[in-house]
C-alpha cells in the first residue's frame, strides 16, 4: 500500500504549494482588484462595482503624484549610487585580503540587521547635529547607507566564485588593470550588479521608517499613503501599487529570460 | 607564417640566469625554485616535467610575468624582462582552466589580444579566421565557450594565445582536463600546430608520456632544481639521477661494489656466475659502491641458463605475471636481493614465457646498463 501512501503525500504537497501561492498572491490580488472598485464613499473597502476611471484619473491627485515622483527619483538615485559604491566594496572584499576587510564585513551586516527605528533616529540626530536640514538629499543619503550593503554582499558572492586566471589571461593578452576590469570583470559581474541595484531600488521605494525620520516635510509615496489612511485611501493608490508591482514582475521576467543559459550544444 | 624554427637566432627565446624564487609563508621564505640557469631555443618544443611542487609552474609563471624572481634575471629574446608586467611581455599562455572569457564569443575571445594592440578591424578578422582554421574551429566563431566541449574550448584557448604571434607560447598542463583518447589526439595536434606556426612552446606537465611524445628537449625538475636536461631519448635511456630513472617510465635499480673495472667497463659481482656489467666511460675505482639502472624492456627472460652471456646475468624467481596485450610484465625476485621488472614483448610468444614461482634467468647487453651519478 505504499503506492496509496505516496499518492497521498503527493496530494498533500500539492495542497501545500497552492496554500503557499495563495498566501503570497492574495493580498496583491486584493490590491489590484480594488483598483477597479467604484466605491460610493471615501472608504475603498467593500466591492461596489467595476470601473476603469481610477486608471483614467490615476494622476488626478496632484499631491499623490508628486509623492510618487519624489519616491521614484530617490529610488533611482539610491539604486545608482548604492550600485556604484556597492560594486566597488563587493569587488574589493571578494578579490583581495586587506587590513580592515573583516571590520568592513561586520559593518555591512550591522547595517543590514540593525532595527530601522534605531537607524532612523540616529541618522536624524546625526543630520541635526551636522546642521543638515532634512529633505530629499538626507533621505537619499540614508537610503544609500542602508542599501549599499545589499549590493556589496550580492556582488561579493559573485566575485569569490570568479576564476582568478581570467584576470591573468586578460593581462597575458595585453590588457591593463583598467581594461581588464571593464572588458572582463565588469561584464561578468553585471547580472549580480543588476540584482543588487534592483534590490536597492525596491528597498528605497517602499521605505517608510527611515524616510519618516530623515525626510522632514518631504512627502514620499509611502508617507503620503500613511497620511491618507486616516481620511480614507483613494483607489489611485491601488492603481499605482499595481503599476509598481507589474513593473517589478516585468523586470524579473525579462532578467530571468535573459540570464537563462542557452541550450548546450553537444560536441 | 612566422619565422621558421630553422632561422638562426642571435639569442635564445627564453633565458634564466641565476634565478631563485622564494615564497613567503608564515613569515618564512620557502624556496619554490632554488637555482635555475636555462636557455630555451627559438622554435623549440620544450617541456618542464616534474611532480607537483617541483617548481615547474613557478618557472613558467616567471616567464609570463605572473611571478617575479627573488634573485636573478629572466630574458626574452636577449632582452631583460625581469620586473616587466605580464601585459607588456611578448609571450602568451594557455591556462590549465583555459580561462576563456565566458561573456564573449569564440571570435571575440580570440580577437581579445589583437584588439588590445589596436590592430585594424579587418586585419583582426583575417587573422582570427586564419587561426581558427589552424585549430580546426572554422564555423564556430559565434559560439559561446559554454556551448563547446572541453576539447574545443582547449583549441579556443590555444588560438587566443597563438593569434598574437608571441615570442613563446606557455602551456600549463593544458591537456589535464581531457579524457585519454582526446588527450592523445591533442598531443599530435599540438605538435602539428607548433610545426606550422614555428613558435617556441614551453610545456608544463607532470605526465612523462606526454613530455616524451612531444618535446624536443625536456627539463626534469624536482625540489626546485633541474635534475636533468636533454632530449626525450637522453632522459629515458640515460637517466642522470635516481630521481629521473624512477620518475620517467619504470627503471630497475641495483647497487653494489665494483669488483672489476677496465677499459671503460665495470662489473658488479652478484654471486656465483651472476654479475652486472656497466659501461663507465670515465672509469671507476674498484670497491666503490655504485647504482645501475636498467629499463624493463631491455632485459631478456630465459627459463634455462643461456649458453653464452656477453653482458649481465642475474637469476631469480617470478613473483608476478601481468598480461598487458602488447607485452607481458614479469616481476622477478632476484638472488641478488632486488626486485626486477621485465617487459616481454608479445611479438612471437603464444603463451607466457614463464609462470609464477618459476626460476628464471635475466640477461641484458652491457650498453643497456646506466650508472647513476658516476
Amino acid at each position: 500500500m505504499t503506492g496509496r501512501f505516496r499518492i497521498g503525500g503527493a496530494r498533500l504537497m500539492h495542497i501545500y504549494t497552492w496554500v503557499l501561492i495563495a498566501w503570497l498572491v492574495l493580498p496583491i490580488s486584493v490590491m489590484i482588484l480594488f483598483g477597479f472598485n467604484d466605491p460610493s464613499g471615501r472608504y475603498n473597502q467593500t466591492w461596489q462595482g467595476f470601473t476603469l476611471k481610477w486608471y483614467r484619473d490615476v494622476f488626478a491627485l496632484e499631491a499623490l503624484t508628486d509623492a510618487l515622483v519624489m519616491s521614484l527619483i530617490i529610488a533611482v538615485l539610491t539604486a545608482l549610487i548604492a550600485g556604484a559604491l556597492g560594486t566597488g566594496i563587493g569587488y574589493a572584499l571578494g578579490r583581495w585580503q586587506f587590513r580592515g576587510a573583516a571590520g568592513l564585513n561586520l559593518l555591512m551586516f550591522a547595517a543590514i540587521s540593525s532595527p530601522e527605528l534605531v537607524m532612523g533616529s540616529s541618522l536624524l540626530s546625526m543630520f541635526v547635529s551636522l546642521g543638515i536640514s532634512p529633505g530629499p538629499v538626507t533621505i537619499t543619503i540614508a537610503h544609500v547607507m542602508f542599501s549599499v550593503s545589499f549590493v556589496a554582499i550580492v556582488v561579493r558572492a559573485r566575485v569569490v566564485t570568479l576564476d582568478r586566471s581570467l584576470e591573468e589571461a586578460a593581462a597575458d593578452l595585453g590588457a591593463s588593470g583598467w581594461t581588464t576590469f571593464w572588458k572582463v570583470i565588469f561584464p561578468i559581474l553585471l547580472p549580480a550588479i543588476f540584482s543588487g541595484v534592483m534590490l536597492a531600488f525596491a528597498l528605497s521605494i517602499d521605505d517608510f521608517v527611515i524616510t519618516n525620520f530623515t525626510g522632514g516635510t518631504t512627502e514620499t509615496f509611502p508617507m503620503w499613503i500613511w497620511g491618507a489612511t486616516r481620511v480614507g485611501l483613494p483607489p489611485q493608490v491601488n492603481v499605482m501599487g499595481t503599476m509598481i508591482f507589474v513593473a517589478g514582475v516585468l523586470i524579473a521576467v525579462i532578467s530571468n529570460v535573459r540570464s537563462r543559459p542557452k541550450k548546450r550544444v553537444a560536441a | 607564417m612566422t619565422t621558421p624554427p630553422s632561422t638562426p637566432a642571435a639569442h635564445p627565446a627564453i633565458e634564466f640566469a641565476g634565478v631563485r624564487k622564494d615564497y613567503i609563508s608564515h613569515g618564512e621564505a620557502v624556496p619554490a625554485v632554488k637555482s635555475l640557469d636555462l636557455a630555451i631555443g627559438q622554435g623549440e618544443f620544450f617541456s618542464l616535467l616534474g611532480p607537483s611542487g617541483c617548481g615547474k609552474t613557478t618557472t613558467m609563471r616567471m616567464i609570463a610575468g605572473f611571478e617575479e624572481p627573488t634573485a636573478g634575471k629572466v630574458f626574452l629574446d636577449g632582452k631583460d624582462v625581469t620586473g616587466v608586467a605580464p601585459n607588456k611581455r611578448d609571450v602568451n599562455m594557455v591556462f590549465q582552466s583555459y580561462a576563456l572569457f565566458p561573456h564573449l564569443t569564440v571570435q571575440q575571445n580570440v580577437a581579445f589580444g589583437l584588439e588590445r594592440r589596436k590592430i585594424a578591424k579587418d586585419e583582426i578578422k583575417r587573422r582570427v579566421g586564419e587561426m581558427l582554421e589552424i585549430v580546426s574551429l572554422t564555423g564556430m566563431e559565434r559560439r559561446q565557450p559554454k556551448e563547446m566541449s572541453g576539447g574545443q574550448q582547449q583549441r579556443v584557448a590555444l588560438a587566443r594565445a597563438l593569434v598574437n604571434h608571441p615570442r613563446a607560447l606557455l602551456l600549463d598542463e593544458p591537456l589535464g582536463a581531457l579524457d585519454l583518447k582526446l588527450r592523445q589526439q591533442m598531443q599530435i595536434e599540438l605538435k602539428r600546430i607548433q610545426r606550422e606556426v614555428g613558435i617556441t612552446f614551453v610545456y608544463v606537465t607532470h605526465d612523462q608520456g606526454e613530455a616524451l611524445t612531444m618535446s624536443d628537449r625536456i627539463a626534469v625538475m624536482n625540489g626546485g632544481l633541474i635534475e636533468q636536461l636533454g632530449s626525450p631519448r637522453d632522459i629515458y635511456e640515460r637517466p642522470a639521477t635516481r630521481f629521473v630513472a624512477g620518475f620517467i617510465g619504470t627503471s630497475n635499480i641495483i647497487d653494489g661494489n665494483v669488483s672489476w673495472s677496465d677499459q671503460g667497463y665495470a662489473v658488479l659481482d652478484k654471486g656465483p656466475g651472476e654479475r652486472v656489467v656497466v659501461p663507465v666511460p670515465g672509469g671507476v675505482a674498484v670497491g666503490r659502491n655504485i647504482e645501475v639502472s636498467i629499463r624493463p624492456e631491455k632485459i631478456d627472460l630465459h627459463r634455462t641458463i643461456p649458453a653464452e652471456v656477453t653482458g649481465s646475468l642475474l637469476s631469480g624467481v617470478v613473483s608476478e605475471v601481468v598480461y598487458h596485450g602488447t607485452s607481458t610484465n614479469y616481476t622477478v625476485v632476484t638472488s641478488a636481493g632486488t626486485d626486477f621488472v621485465v617487459f616481454d614483448q608479445n611479438a612471437h610468444d603464444a603463451e607466457d614465457v614463464a609462470s609464477r614461482g618459476e626460476r628464471v634467468f635475466l640477461t641484458w647487453a652491457p650498453q643497456h646498463s646506466y650508472p647513476i651519478g658516476v
